[in-house]
């Protein structure tokens, strides 16, 4: 094995002992504070510091009781399922915005300043006005995704865009392509990879603002599942979703970015 | 016969922004040959590559007219195909779709096979066989030029325009090229206006050279014809009275009638 491998496994372990200590020193604290120990059986099943024989929600995590009690595999589909719901839509909607600001100075100026004044609105800023709108958890939650989420990929498309050199135009011009076959044949494979990286962002973004707007819509849902342990004072729960969370945006992070390698041509081998 | 390719009092102003305009060329008269070989010789910012893209259409001229084959330019079209000087390929695109982009588009009547076989014919012209399926970032700087010129000769252009093709290039690659582009020319036979600061290349590649002076109001100050034989062949063209002389004229316009001072 060389050197730089066993760093990329060794370091992280270091750090993690260390995190485990903290916590611990925390749970020795914070009264009723879920301990490391106790907490890897909540997940994974075991008996407990105080003899209580568990299931761990991770080791049953496809259990369906009835329609409020779903083990976690459940939770996380169902926030997974709006957040492509959303993100999808952004997609969809985002990157003709994106490509249409980007060739048109006069869309720009005409757009620019409400891309720049709703980016940073917070999602649970929009979610009263979606739920009032919508009057429907899913929806709502849906909208919130989309609405937060289509920013990066309108700005990222336009930007790419902007990058078209004019050296790729004038042949444009010279071989007279139409308007279209410039989008098609130049304008895109210039954008792709500033849309994926829009796309990227975007998701992530996607994913952060689920958990916020289950734990207000309730209902089934990752984020719900969250909160819904903290009501029921299941500490060990929360700490468990965190993770789960955590995991699961690192996954959704890793994928989207091999996906945007594929189509960036400047990353790709040979075609 | 009526004229191929002429230029008719062309000027062409830039606009300054609370100042007079920047008059680049002017009063320029020119009238090209069928299959002749022209190449725009001059001190940098004189206004060649303006001129150039007045011919492709790339930039309209702010007055006079350029007429080819007794039509008026107007914008760029294929029939003037461009060779840029920093290649323009699309880096995405392998040197067989490079090429295959621009065939499909000037000549959308061809068929599969035909349109492969005739791009085929074109990466071939530049001997570009072995590296067909390879993208642009993985081929030097001299192969890319190849490539640009192979896309611009694919689509039977009726005028080559080259803007400083081998600018970029060292001068044993620019070598090679200024050989590729004689071979091909004597096989295919068409008109081109190349651009260059070389006196070697200018001399080497062209049946006249034009001379211009120096900006602003830039215009056409000599005209040199190059009365040697083709093929040609730039070892024994160095012993060559006709060869000297050329070099000469042009040498003596740029360094004695028209020397610039600040560069
Ligand atoms: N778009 C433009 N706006 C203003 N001035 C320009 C523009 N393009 C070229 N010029 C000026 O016109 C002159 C000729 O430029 P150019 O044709 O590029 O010279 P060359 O190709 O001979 O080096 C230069 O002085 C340059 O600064
Ligand atoms: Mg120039």
């Amino acid at each position: 094995m060389n050197r730089e491998l066993v760093k990329k496994i060794f370091l992280p372990l270091v750090v993690l002992v260390f995190v485990l200590q903290v916590w611990s020193g925390i749970a020795s604290i914070v009264n009723e504070f879920p301990t490391p120990s106790d907490t890897y059986v909540a997940a994974f099943g075991g008996v407990t510091s105080e003899g209580d024989e568990l299931t761990g929600v991770l080791s049953d995590p496809f259990y369906e009781n009835n329609q409020d009690d779903k083990g976690i595999f459940w939770q996380v589909l169902e926030s997974l399922k709006r957040v492509f719901a959303g993100f999808v839509l952004a997609i969809i909607v985002g990157v003709p915005l994106g490509l249409f600001v980007g060739m048109s100075k006069n869309a720009q100026y005409a757009l620019n300043p409400f891309i720049q004044i709703f980016k940073p609105v917070s999602p649970l800023a929009w979610l009263p006005l979606l739920l009032f709108i919508f009057q429907d958890i899913n929806m709502t939650a849906i909208a919130t995704i989309f609405i937060t989420s289509i920013w990066p990929i309108i700005i990222n498309t336009a930007l790419g865009v902007k990058s078209v050199s004019e050296d790729y135009m004038n042949v444009a011009k010279v071989l007279r392509f139409t308007p279209m076959e410039k989008v098609i044949q130049i304008i895109l494979p210039v954008s792709v990879p500033f849309i994926f990286t829009g796309m990227r962002l975007s998701l992530g973004i996607a994913w952060l603002v689920i958990v916020a707007a289950e734990m207000l819509t309730g209902g089934i849902g990752i984020g719900f599942w969250i909160w819904d342990a903290y009501n029921n004072l299941n500490y060990y729960h929360i700490i468990i979703g965190i993770i789960v969370v955590g995991l699961i945006g690192y996954l959704l992070d890793l994928m989207m970015g091999k996906i945007a390698d594929y189509f960036d041509y400047t990353k790709r081998g040979r075609a | 016969m009526s004229k191929f390719l002429s230029l008719e009092g062309i000027e062409k102003r830039f606009p300054i922004p609370g100042k007079e305009d920047y008059v680049a060329v002017t009063d320029v008269n020119l009238e090209i040959k069928e299959n002749e070989i022209i190449s725009i010789i001059g001190h940098s910012g004189c206004g060649k590559s303006t001129l150039l893209n007045m011919i492709s259409g790339l930039d309209a001229q702010t007055s006079g007219a350029i007429i080819l084959e007794n039509r008026h330019i107007q914008g760029p079209g294929p029939e003037r195909a461009v060779v840029f000087q920093n290649h323009s390929l699309l880096p995405w695109l392998s040197v067989y779709q490079n090429i295959e982009m621009a065939v499909k588009k000037v000549m959308p009547q061809l068929g599969a096979h035909e349109l492969r076989q005739r791009v085929e014919q074109y990466v071939s012209m530049v001997n570009l066989d072995h590296a067909k399926d390879k993208l642009p970032g993985e081929i030097s700087g001299g192969m890319k030029q190849r490539v640009g010129i192979a896309r611009a000769l694919s689509i039977t252009p009726k005028v080559l325009l080259m803007d400083e093709p081998f600018g970029a290039l060292d001068s044993l690659t620019r070598a090679n090229l200024q050989e590729h582009l004689m071979r091909i020319q004597q096989k295919v036979q068409n008109t081109v206006v190349i651009i260059t600061h070389d006196i070697d290349e200018a001399v080497l590649l062209s049946d006249r050279v034009i001379m211009m002076t120096n900006g602003p109001q830039a215009t056409i100050g000599e005209i040199l014809e190059v009365n040697l034989p083709r093929p040609r062949n730039r070892v024994e063209l160095q012993q060559n009275p006709e060869y000297i002389r050329c070099r000469e004229a042009i040498l003596s316009f740029l360094y004695e009638k028209f020397a610039k001072d600040d560069e």
